[in-house]
């Protein structure tokens, strides 16, 4: 017998509330099969099962809050007996468990917010939280000794009260904006950063973007983005110092190449979950997965993997004004690239001036693990590889 | 109501006038009303709020009575039994316990103690208070006593409009009524409508609406309260001040609303801290406003020792407009 | 299928991707990139929407032409009308 557990999906998660189950006992699991959404700060997170076999049954109810660790179902292997009493067993109440059958390490524990304990909080902040669902714990208190009071609960309510209501259920805004808060906090008090930019002409990327778009029906469609994940993800086969985790005080370069996609949510949030091996799959599988994964973040449903397998990120403001931006590093990730909005320069090209496509790509990375030389030729060979679009 | 008040002809008046425009008033309209008590005929009250009104009613309804509180309460206790409608003037409130088996054990119990055969619709009329310096015994505020008895009703009139108009609804109340009349608001002058008539006397008063701190008070604190108010608004906090006005009934859903508004309560009550009525009302804030609540209940007493004679220290034994400012900034975190 | 059909279609599906936009807030000669803060990707997700529900093709090489409310109801309406519908 396995135990399907509340898993950790960053290091600073300590409690999950499971939302939803998506298989029921007795059903038939893989590894890697998605049997439940648990709600964190970061959202509404789909968990996979590391398990085979078949669910044997539930530990935790619905909407329980529980530590990490924390025992949420059991799952037998397949063709693991039941015990005999258990089946000679008349139907089991609620109440009445079979004394044979194996009962979990640990039992569920009640709904309680373990940080919540000790916090000062009034009494009307108190109330108005549990009304919104707002966990105290990510409450900043304004009152006196920083207790939380209710204006506190109602500033953080009102962000996202009126269009939360049509948001998807696993969209929490303020819990993202508390974790997007620690996360990048965190960066910038351990992680050295050092910044480059450099500016790179992409007409080859959108004159073939053209001619490729224009036979294909909207669902294939490429995007700019997509090019330039791709050609990220590519140039870190050459570059592996700007790929993986730094961890324990040393650089973990990682296999696999999974980009952390920044996406945008409006009403203000930000989610990077992963692209995986965006190096080894073709251009269309990658437009793809990022249409799926674009959708899926933006609706809430984010994978627990998805949040914690990036080794690289690239943000990308698009379309959207400025020309470039400077990214902070998603811990503990070791780089960040950066693209700007294109823009109509002029450009010297074989002794002329004439009218480019450009972008101004960025990179953030970490001086502990590699320096700026390091650096720069990692965004040359960016640069180098969207010259050559139909090479991607 | 407060359009007729603007329409209608003010005057300048004072509480003291206002108090005995009301005695005048009640022996008008109601031939059982009389007015009976130590000094209030020939020496016109020692607060001079009967002045004249001897020589305007005559004795049969301004009647002087000998230096005996139990006496003369149970006479006017009796009378009212007999269909009488007396106003019962007692000097001050430290007076009143040598009565106080009379408002006890007789007033308030008889309708009780005769299976509803009685009433006892007496006014008993008190002053009480500190800041006259008449020392430890003829300076304390009692009232938070008298509203801990069931089968009485106790009333603080704050205002020029509740001193003229809250002694002719105590009278039509069938049950006893004490009217505690702050010593420090005899004097206070203001404006009045020439035709200001009875008030309710079972709802408090917001006086001044406000969103950071409810301030509950009563009586003479009241127009400190205010002046508390108004230099917490300098400092941009946005006080509400409620006058109970009623001490027993306690006006419950009015203390509620403004909590619920303000998530923050100071109580300032002239009585000893311990056992206060600023106790009961806290207790009651918490039993029924605890969830609205976002700071702990402040309150701002009397110290709990005899009213001292000096002025500096009577002064600082009770509740002072500063003392309600720190009390306020305390509760919100800002002092 | 009128102007009135095609501007209800054209607000349902672009409430499909940002559902928390009060459509009838959209000034219908505002750019939607801003006006609803949608990017490419959501732009290609309306794109697609709308070319699978009313089987219209719609060139990349049009997008400017369906960035506003009105604009994107005209070009539809002239698509419909042009292949007799």
């Amino acid at each position: 017998m396995a135990e399907f557990r509340m898993p950790s999906l960053g290091a600073d998660m300590e409690a999950g509330t499971l939302v939803e189950w998506l298989v029921k006992p007795g059903d038939h699991v893989k590894r890697g099969d998605i049997v439940a959404v648990v709600e964190t700060q970061k959202g509404a997170i789909e968990i996979e099962t590391f398990e085979t076999g078949r669910i044997e049954k539930f530990l935790v109810d619905l909407n329980s809050k529980v530590p990490v660790g924390t025992p949420l179902a059991e799952i037998w292997a397949e063709g693991e007996a039941e015990p005999v009493v258990a089946a000679a067993a008349p139907p089991v109440t609620p109440a009445a468990r079979p004394l044979a059958a194996p009962a979990p390490l640990i039992t569920p524990s009640p709904p309680v917010v373990p940080s919540a304990v000790g916090m000062r909080a009034s009494p009307a902040a108190r109330r108005l939280a549990k009304e919104r669902h707002i966990d105290l714990s990510t409450v900043t208190g304004s009152g006196p000794a920083g207790a939380i009071i209710y204006a506190d609960v109602e500033r953080l309510g009102a962000a996202g009260a009126a269009p939360e209501r049509k948001r998807a259920p696993g969209l929490d805004l303020n819990a993202m904006r508390v974790a997007i808060a620690a996360a990048m906090a965190r960066s910038k008090r351990e992680i050295p950063h050092y910044y480059l930019e450099h500016q790179v002409d992409v007409t080859a990327c959108e004159q073939w973007l053209t001619a490729h778009n224009t036979t294909l029906p909207p669902d294939n469609r490429l995007l700019f983005g997509a090019l330039t994940i791709k050609a990220v993800a590519l140039a870190t086969r050459r570059f592996p110092a700007f790929n993986g985790f730094y961890r324990d005080n040393k650089f973990e370069p990682a296999q696999a190449v999974h980009i952390g996609v920044a996406i945008s949510i409006r009403g203000g949030g930000l989610a990077a979950p992963a692209l995986h091996d965006a190096d080894r799959i073709s251009l269309d599988e990658l437009m793809a997965s990022m249409r799926d994964l674009v959708q899926r973040t933006r609706a809430g449903r984010i994978r627990g993997s998805e949040m914690s397998d990036p080794t690289i990120t690239v943000s990308s403001l698009g379309e959207r004004g400025v020309e470039a931006l400077y990214g902070v590093i998603y811990p503990p990730q070791v780089a960040i690239v950066g693209f700007g909005k294109v823009v109509e320069r002029p450009w010297v090209i074989d002794g002329a001036i004439g009218p480019r496509s450009v972008v101004t790509m960025t990179l953030a990375a970490d001086h502990r693990v590699s320096d700026g030389h390091a650096g720069a030729l990692f965004l040359a060979e960016i640069g180098k590889l969207l010259q050559e679009p139909d090479k991607l | 109501m407060k359009q007729e008040t603007v329409k209608a002809q003010m005057i300048e008046t004072t509480y003291r006038e206002a108090a005995k425009e009301a005695i005048r008033d009640a022996i008008k309209r109601d031939e059982r009303v009389f007015l009976m008590g130590e000094d209030v005929g020939r020496y016109g009250g020692c607060y001079a709020v009967s002045k004249g009104l001897l020589a305007e009613f005559g004795p049969e309804k301004i009647r002087d009575t000998p230096l005996s509180e139990s006496g003369f309460t149970g006479a006017g206790i009796g009378a009212a039994m007999a269909g009488m409608r007396p106003i019962v003037e007692v000097m001050t409130v430290n007076f009143s316990l040598l009565a106080l088996d009379q408002i006890l054990n007789t007033a308030a119990t008889v309708r009780h103690m005769s299976g509803n055969q009685f009433g006892v619709p007496v006014v008993i009329r008190m002053a009480t208070g500190a800041g006259r310096q008449l020392a430890a015994q003829h300076s304390h505020s009692l009232e938070g006593w008298y509203a801990h008895i069931p089968g009485i009703k106790v009333l603080a009139p704050a205002t020029l409009e509740d001193a003229r108009g809250m002694l002719w609804t105590a009278l039509e109340d069938p049950d006893p009524v004490l009217i505690f009349e702050n010593v420090m608001l005899y004097n206070m002058s203001g404006t009045l409508a020439a035709d200001a008539g009875p008030v309710d006397i079972d709802k408090a008063a917001v006086r001044r609406p406000g969103h950071d701190i409810s301030l509950i008070t009563y009586g003479g604190s009241l127009w400190k309260t205010l002046e508390a108010a108004t230099s917490l608004a300098a400092e941009g906090i946005d006080a509400e001040v409620i006058d109970l006005r009623s001490l027993r009934p306690l006006d419950d859903a009015t203390i509620m609303a403004s909590v619920a508004k303000t998530r923050r309560a100071v109580i300032v009550d002239e009585g000893w801290r311990s056992g206060s009525l600023a106790a009961e009302i806290g207790m009651r804030i918490v039993e029924q406003a605890f969830w609205e609540l976002d700071a702990p209940i402040g309150r701002v007493c009397s110290e709990e020792v005899p009213i001292p004679y000096p002025r500096h220290l009577e002064n600082a034994s009770i509740p002072q407009a500063p003392k309600i400012v720190a009390a306020a900034k305390a509760v919100l975190g800002r002092a | 299928m009128n102007d009135i059909d095609i501007r209800k279609i054209v607000k349902e599906e672009l409430n499909n991707i940002a559902p928390e936009v009060d459509m009838d807030h959209i000034e219908p000669t505002a750019d939607l990139r801003e006006a609803m803060d949608i990017d490419s990707m959501d732009f290609l997700n309306f794109i697609t929407a709308v070319t699978h529900r009313l089987s219209i093709d719609i060139p990349e090489v049009d997008y400017p032409k369906l960035v506003t409310l009105n604009g994107a109801v005209a070009y539809i309406g002239a698509k419909l009308r042009s292949s007799g519908r």
